[in-house]
């Protein structure tokens, strides 16, 4: 069997919501890295409610919420999270999300190796038949990094985002995983 | 185009009105035992309910919709009598962004194909763009559904997102498809 939370660059660990909390509450200042994450306000929570807040999403969804901490193997630094959302498990379908809070760490490989960490642990752990996500277009870094992990193009929102006095739009990417089985053959074998 | 006197809530046939605790939980279970209308309406997997389940349910979204003041819910009734005959949302509404999106459900197979359906979209679509002042409409539909799928695009809906195999019902996946409504496109319609 394969170390499936072992990569070449971080592995992943639990997600300890003190330590994520704290992170958080540093990382949030750099209001890049909030726009990158998600559709939300960049604004602040104090480390003591973001570490409620971590608690209550995992102990409200067991079974729907994974997810990890994201640590550098060089010397075990927290750097980031990661995390898949099984939103339906009838039709075995979930949305991954990543983000590297120390941005030193950008551009360098890193969420490559991540994502294919996350993925594997979708297809070769949970066993879902799919992985979506969803990128803004003025993040075009990012989906370049999806389409080399084997993401597909399934549409746009149009207009989704209203940022710096314009209209973004929100892409959807997927990978089935029939898709990612052949992406990764030479990989899955060893 | 409409006016300040034009009522929101009332279409030619139907209208829109709160829960009514006491009558509408019956109604809806009959509607729960019909999985061609929880197939439509649900992607989570279809299961016949109980009043007092469908009452829960209620009190559930009613208060979702206190904290997360970001949904609003319409129970739909015929206006001849007051019947219920489907309901109707906007939810994921964000604000700062001027998006949400929209789900509606006509629950008899008595009441569908009488324009009911369009009546609804209709005036959930006016309430996005007049009363909430969207930028943006979603609707989020399964390959299977056909008649949603028509209706949409004759509102103007633009196919914007395919999510490939996304459900699995009967044997076989389907793609889960995302429609979406601009207020530009709203408004050339309306004045037409």
């Amino acid at each position: 069997m394969k170390e499936i939370f072992r990569g070449d660059l971080v592995r992943l660990c639990a997600m300890d919501s003190d330590e994520t909390g704290k992170a958080f509450s540093r990382w949030d200042r750099d209001s890049e890295f909030r726009r990158f994450l998600d559709s939300g306000v960049a604004h602040f929570v104090s480390s003591k409610k973001l570490k409620k807040k971590i608690e209550e999403e995992i102990a409200e969804q067991p079974l729907r919420q994974y997810p990890f901490g994201v640590r550098t193997l060089k010397d075990d630094a927290l750097i980031g999270v990661g995390d898949l959302y099984v939103y339906n498990w009838t039709g075995r379908d979930a949305f991954v999300g990543l983000g590297f809070g120390e941005r030193e760490f950008w551009g360098k490989g890193y969420g490559t190796d991540l994502m294919s960490l996350l993925l594997r642990y979708a297809f070769a752990e949970i066993n879902l038949n799919r992985v979506t996500l969803n990128v803004f277009e003025y993040n075009p870094r990012a989906v370049r990094s999806y389409e080399k992990a084997g993401f597909r193009h399934e549409g746009r929102m149009r207009q989704f985002l209203n940022k710096e006095g314009k209209r973004w739009d929100m892409l959807f990417m997927g990978i089935l995983r029939k898709e990612w089985m052949a992406h990764n053959e030479h990989r899955i074998k060893n | 185009m409409f006016d300040i006197q034009t009522q929101l809530f009332e279409g030619k046939d139907i209208r829109f009105g709160p829960i009514d605790y006491e009558k509408d939980p019956e109604v809806e279970s009959k509607w729960t035992h019909d999985s061609d209308f929880m197939r439509m309406y649900e992607s989570d997997p279809a299961r016949p309910m109980s009043a007092a389940m469908v009452k829960k349910e209620y009190e559930k979204l009613e208060k979702e919709i206190e904290e997360e003041k970001n949904m609003y819910f319409f129970a739909v009734r015929a206006k001849a009598d007051e019947r219920l005959i489907g309901k109707a949302m906007i939810h994921r509404v964000e604000w700062v962004n001027g998006n949400c999106s929209l789900r509606f459900g006509i629950g008899s197979p008595d009441d569908r194909r009488k324009g009911y359906g369009s009546q609804t979209l209709q005036m959930l679509l006016r309430f996005a763009f007049a009363e909430l002042n969207m930028f943006r409409v979603s609707a989020h539909v399964s390959e299977y559904n056909e008649a949603t799928i028509i209706m949409l695009q004759k509102f103007g809906f633009v196919e914007e997102v395919r999510r490939r195999q996304a459900l699995d019902r009967d044997g076989r996946r389907w793609d889960l498809l995302i429609f979406g409504l601009l207020k530009d496109e709203w408004q050339v319609r309306a004045k037409a």
